[in-house]
């Protein structure tokens, strides 16, 4: 028997957040960490050590990310149809916080859905 | 030498203590018109002195016990003076900081040991020789104090003449034992061809280097008369006196008697006096210039009446001399001493006495009456709440402000007045009616700015410094130089060293040094003394440099390594 997961491929999610007005910016509600210009080995929420991928770091209570289903230790893989996974950090939070874009559609991937993908593979 | 040799003997009492006798009988001899009181406070404080365990205020004290040959018109004057102006300063003849000129000591004297009084007026004058007064300091003072001085002047210059007989009697030895053979037995001497030459032109250049050290040490004015003798210098000077005699000594004996015929023989005994006296001329260099060179022990003079305070570096001093390097770097590191700074503005202070009355009712013991009811004023003031902080710092805004205002006037006039002038330039044609010199420029441009210095004096309370004449000058000095507005106002608005103001009114010339231990004991960590005027004092507390323990730590060049840092975090 297999538990379906629901997204495109077995261990992907996509999740798409509305942004927040406030005041003058538009807030996303979440926190993110890692780039090709840091330190992947302090990264608490990658499995394998040498990742320099995007991740969620924080979750903002009741913020829209929250609301769209994102979670903490979330490594984000495209961000509007662009690639997270080989960027700086720095382009990384310009590709989330783009001015004129109200909605982002990030794609993601969990190890607890890739856990639970394998689980149910094997059961 | 006899005389000599008995004047040294009562100097050597000195640092010992031993003035009892001469003191006594020479009070004893001066007559007490009617003043009993007075001399019996002196004799009393003198003989404290003599046990050294109470407070050096006694400087005068010490050199009359010593030479209390001439001390005794001396003290009477003295005396007398003392009881006159008996107010409060309790006898003190501390340390005189004056620069008394002191005679030029003779010569060869290489140590000055002999001059009992004045080691050869270089460091520390144990006697001040107050009688060359060059500087304006002894003009004013001679001027203003005669008696108090000039007793003084006097032991101090019988002490340089005895250290310049000595002086010149080491001197002169050498030359003595090489020219008497000569005179007194010619005939019998020995020949004595080129080692004799030699040991002459040796002993000649000996002596002028002798001649010219001794000048270099010390030919200096004393910088200050000290309460105690300087025991270096007494050192000095006994070990010269010792040495010389010793060598007259055994010259007298062995030459002198015997008619020794060995010339070179008595040529090399005056050339290795000779040596003896540079070898003790060295150690005087050593002993008075370098030891206190390397610093040991680290100062605070802290001054009583305001808290303005540093901090200095000195080596191995005793107390006085350590009195005398403060004050010397008083007088040029610490802002002037302006009373009129000191007090909490009156509206502040005046509040807090209003409140509460105590009254008696009629209780029996009046003494347990007035501090208990002194201490239930106290305890009621301190219960009651208390605004004065407030009021004082709104005081301390409300001033700052005004003086803030009346300085931006100040500036803005000063540097109006000086654009109204210039330096005549070569090429100018201009009428000679026209041309000023320094002082006439000045008063023409004194008048625009006259006013908001003065306002601006009055505000910082430093009006009583500044006369108009000493600003006037002051505006002359700096047009004469050329100096911008800025620098002509450096010297008003900020208050500056004593020694910047003119000299009668604020250069103290009497100081008192209080302090527990003998002054002529070393410094040690812990030891306090205090430098005190009539209205302020100097509090000095020592401590002792730390050990410092240095290690070595190699870093290789190729070791410095770096790597990114770790994840940064932003929140979007």
């Amino acid at each position: 028997q297999y538990s379906a997961v629901v997204s495109f491929s077995p261990c992907q999610q996509r999740i798409e957040i509305h942004k927040l007005r406030q005041g003058d910016n538009l807030i996303l509600g979440f926190s993110i960490g890692g780039g090709i210009d840091q330190d992947p080995s302090q990264n608490p929420f990658s499995e394998d050590k040498t990742d320099k991928g995007i991740y969620v770091t924080r979750v903002t209570e009741g913020g829209p990310a929250e609301v769209a289903g994102l979670q903490i230790g979330d490594k984000i893989m495209q961000v509007n149809g662009w690639d997270m996974t080989m960027v700086t950090h720095d382009q990384a939070r310009k590709r989330l916080t783009k001015r004129n874009e109200e909605v982002v559609r990030l794609l993601v991937t969990r190890q607890s859905l890739q856990k639970a993908v394998q689980q149910s593979m094997m059961s | 030498k006899i005389e000599s040799l008995k004047v040294t003997v009562d100097f050597l009492k000195l640092p010992l203590g031993l003035k009892k006798p001469p003191l006594k009988e020479a009070l004893a001899a001066v007559p007490g018109p009617g003043r009993p009181k007075p001399f019996g406070l002196e004799r009393h404080k003198a003989r404290r002195s003599d046990t050294m365990d109470n407070e050096s205020q006694y400087s005068g004290y010490s050199y009359k016990s010593g030479h209390s040959r001439s001390s005794r018109k001396h003290r009477d004057r003295r005396d007398r003076h003392r009881s006159k102006s008996r107010d409060g300063s309790r006898g003190d003849k501390s340390v005189t900081i004056q620069a008394p000129g002191e005679p030029l000591l003779d010569n060869e004297s290489t140590r000055g040991d002999e001059r009992d009084d004045n080691w050869g007026e270089t460091t520390t004058v144990v006697t001040g020789t107050s009688e060359h007064s060059i500087s304006h300091d002894d003009i004013t003072r001679i001027t203003k104090d005669m008696e108090d001085s000039a007793h003084l002047d006097c032991s101090r210059h019988l002490g340089v003449m005895l250290a310049g007989a000595l002086a010149l009697l080491a001197f002169l030895t050498p030359l003595a034992f090489m020219l008497l053979p000569q005179l007194l037995w010619r005939d019998e001497l020995e020949p004595c061809g080129t080692p004799c030459e030699g040991l002459f032109i040796s002993v000649a250049f000996k002596l002028l280097i002798l001649l010219l050290g001794s000048w270099a040490l010390f030919f200096r004015r004393p910088k200050a008369f000290f309460p105690r003798v300087f025991v270096f210098r007494a050192l000095l000077m006994v070990l010269v006196f010792l040495l010389v005699v010793s060598y007259w000594l055994f010259y007298g004996v062995r030459i002198l008697d015997s008619r020794d015929r060995n010339y070179q023989g008595v040529v090399q005994y005056a050339v290795s006096l000779v040596d003896a006296l540079l070898f003790v001329h060295y150690l005087a260099v050593v002993l008075l210039e370098l030891r206190q060179l390397q610093p040991q022990f680290t100062l605070k003079a802290v001054r009583s009446a305001d808290g303005a305070s540093r901090f200095y570096n000195v080596g191995h001093l005793s107390i006085q001399r350590a009195a005398v390097w403060i004050l010397e770097n008083y007088y040029h590191d610490f802002p002037v001493y302006n009373p009129a700074l000191l007090n909490l503005p009156k509206s502040v202070l005046s509040k807090k006495m209003s409140g509460f009355k105590v009254y008696s009712l009629g209780e029996e013991n009046s003494t347990n009456n007035s501090t208990g009811q002194s201490r239930a004023v106290i305890a009621a003031a301190a219960r009651r709440r208390d605004n004065s902080h407030n009021e004082f710092y709104y005081e301390e805004a409300e001033h700052e402000r005004r003086v803030r205002k009346r300085r931006a006037r100040l500036v803005v006039a000063v540097e109006e007045a000086f654009t109204h002038i210039k330096r005549l330039q070569e090429e100018d044609q201009k009428n000679p009616r026209e041309i000023m010199d320094p002082r006439e420029a000045a008063q023409a441009i004194f008048a625009s700015m006259a006013r908001a210095m003065q306002k601006y004096l009055r505000t910082t309370k430093q009006q009583p410094y500044h006369t108009m004449e000493s600003i006037l000058q002051h505006l002359e000095f700096c047009i004469t130089h050329d100096m911008t507005p800025k620098a002509f106002l450096e010297r008003y608005l900020t208050a500056g060293p004593t020694i910047q103001y003119h000299k009668d009114r604020w250069l103290a010339k009497q100081w008192t040094l209080v302090s527990e231990e003998p002054v002529t004991n070393g410094l040690k960590d812990g030891v306090v003394f205090v430098l005190k005027r009539q209205d302020f004092s100097l509090v000095v507390s020592t401590k002792k440099i730390p050990f410092f323990k240095l290690s070595e730590e190699f870093v290789d060049p190729k070791s410095h390594k770096f790597v990114m840092r770790l994840q940064s975090e932003t929140s979007v």
